[in-house]
């Protein structure tokens, strides 16, 4: 915790004091630095853009990552375990091989500097990752309750639907947390991937670099604010997690 | 439970395939086009067969990166997977500290990886980091900037700060997934901690191990940010690791013929080591 604690009284602190000597806690306390975010509207579209194709990539992931997860616990089919297979290949894809190709890519689909390239280039990792942790809850769930519920008369939309889905909701909140965590954190692509209308946070921080060399104070309270939504998804899915994790593969 | 024999399921996966391939296979080709051609531009290249790949497979700067890489990443894992187990065993098992202490877990793995690496950067300064001053008055000489060993263990600890907590929460995964009634049998046989440990949270803990120690594995070989933001890869090379030589020639020199076969190359050492992981898991899931 400490490195974050630090993190936090950097963002109170002025220049000097950061810069000059080795304090644990700010003598002259401020709040300038998030006076400065808060009130200069240069900063609102990163903290936007990132919000919006963090969102975009859940949503994504999710809706095709259910029915797959679901098929891959579920049946045998042709294929099926080298595709699996194929899929968790693809987590371990380091993301600057892909860097070139991406660009050229997304630039010739005409998506660049978009949120859905963005979004679209993180379930490069995250919709296997969903896969494969959604296939982990689903493969708890007794068949039974499947068969009872097509015997009962229900299709399967909505079956799995109005039974089944509840049922994994916890499964389902691990893996929106885990897909929002790695596209919140990546820098890499979504750098690479945008220039002006859909720049994320983490390059708008970039900016702070400035002639006297980098104001740490501003650094730090960008660095403290892109800490909290994540803190904020965290408390709001607790029990999920606590519940879901002891479900689970994950 | 058998699973059914079911083709049709190919319909429920296909938009996965789909989804996956625009942003796998199309990259993916593309680079082992690079890695076979010279580019002068867009209508002039030339087809130069595997005469990339010798050359990046003799660059020593390559050899070194792949060196310190390998012994970063068993570093990693040495560190953060022992330490992981220990720590969860001392997380509270029931109780509102429950959610307090994973919220607070959790919170290292939300910065976002640039983050980290400035966050360390200050917190690590010999002159008015919090780190960097503790060591240097109770007489270690540290100055990560100056000292590739210095630097390299920073990166090293930066690590283990950031991604510790994903091993942690695994195994409280894996420990809470373990029945009651296996505790109440070793405590009716009178077993000590340990025995309890060896024989009964072991080998329940296996599986989620196992993954731990893959996606540990995986993170670690892929790891950029944080070294770049903290030492850029510096003193010397001593933190320069395989992502970022590849970043480096890609981005930074151009070379796209070396940096796509150099690319090709690294991927296949991931995928081998993954799939002696993956594996080793289904063979536990056959067994266990």
């Amino acid at each position: 915790m400490l490195p974050i604690y630090w993190l936090l009284m950097m963002s109170l602190k002025t220049n000097q004091e950061i810069l000059s000597s080795f304090t644990l806690w700010p003598k002259d306390l401020t709040i300038a630095n998030y006076v400065k975010i808060f009130t200069d509207p240069t900063w609102y579209p990163g903290y936007i853009n990132s919000t919006l194709y963090v969102a975009m990539n859940v949503v994504i992931s999710l809706t095709v990552a259910l029915p797959a997860a679901y098929a891959f616990s579920r049946y045998n089919f042709l294929g099926d375990k080298h595709l699996f297979f194929w899929l968790l290949t693809n987590i371990m894809a380091p993301p600057a091989v892909f860097l070139l190709p991406f660009f050229e890519l997304y630039q010739s689909a005409g998506l660049y500097d978009t949120h859905i390239a963005v979004a679209l280039a993180h379930t490069l990792f995250t919709v296997p990752l969903a896969v494969w942790i959604l296939e982990g809850f689903m493969s708890g769930v007794p068949k039974e309750i499947d068969e009872t519920a097509y015997l009962d008369g229900y299709s399967w939309p909505r079956f799995f639907i109005t039974i089944f889905l509840p049922l994994i909701r916890s499964g389902v909140g691990v893996t929106a947390f885990f897909c929002f965590m790695f596209s919140w954190v990546e820098l890499l692509f979504a750098r690479t991937l945008t220039s002006t209308d859909a720049k994320p946070i983490v390059v708008t921080m970039t900016r702070t670099t400035s002639a006297s060399g980098l104001d740490w104070g501003l650094l730090a309270t960008a660095g403290v604010l892109t800490l909290v939504p994540g803190a904020l998804v965290i408390w709001f899915v607790r029990k999920h997690i606590a519940r879901g994790f002891a479900l689970g593969r994950v | 439970m058998e699973k059914r024999e079911y083709q049709w399921a190919w319909l429920m996966v296909l938009p996965v395939v789909l989804v996956v391939s625009f942003s796998a296979i199309l990259p993916l080709m593309t680079v082992v086009n690079y890695s076979l051609q010279d580019i002068f531009g867009p209508n002039s290249r030339f087809f130069v067969g595997t005469d990339w790949f010798t050359e990046v497979l003799r660059d020593p700067a390559l050899h070194g990166a792949l060196i310190r890489q390998l012994i970063f990443s068993s570093a990693v894992l040495l560190i953060q997977i022992p330490l992981g187990v220990g720590l969860a065993l001392c997380m509270p098992k029931k109780g509102p500290w429950v959610s307090v202490s994973l919220v607070l877990l959790a919170l290292p793995l939300l910065v976002p990886w640039n983050v980290v690496g400035t966050i360390w950067q200050v917190f690590s300064r010999p002159d008015v980091g919090f780190a960097g001053v503790i060591l240097n008055s109770i007489g270690f000489d540290y100055n990560y900037t100056g000292d590739s060993l210095d630097a390299w263990l920073t990166v090293l600890v930066m690590d283990v700060w950031h991604w510790t907590s994903l091993v942690i929460l695994l195994c409280y995964a894996g420990l809470q997934a373990i029945p009651d009634p296996f505790y109440q049998a070793a405590r009716i046989d009178g077993a000590s901690r340990w025995a309890v440990f060896r024989y009964i949270e072991l080998p329940k803990l296996k599986g989620v191990l196992l993954i731990a120690v893959l996606l540990r594995f995986i993170f670690s070989f892929r790891i950029y940010a944080e070294p770049f933001v903290l030492t850029g890869g510096g003193p010397g090379n001593s933190t320069t690791f395989l992502s970022q030589s590849l970043a480096t020639m890609a981005v930074g020199q151009f070379d796209l013929g070396p940096a796509a076969a150099f690319s090709l190359i690294y991927f296949l050492i991931i995928l081998l080591f993954s799939y002696v992981f993956y594996l080793t898991i289904l063979n536990m899931d056959r067994e266990g």
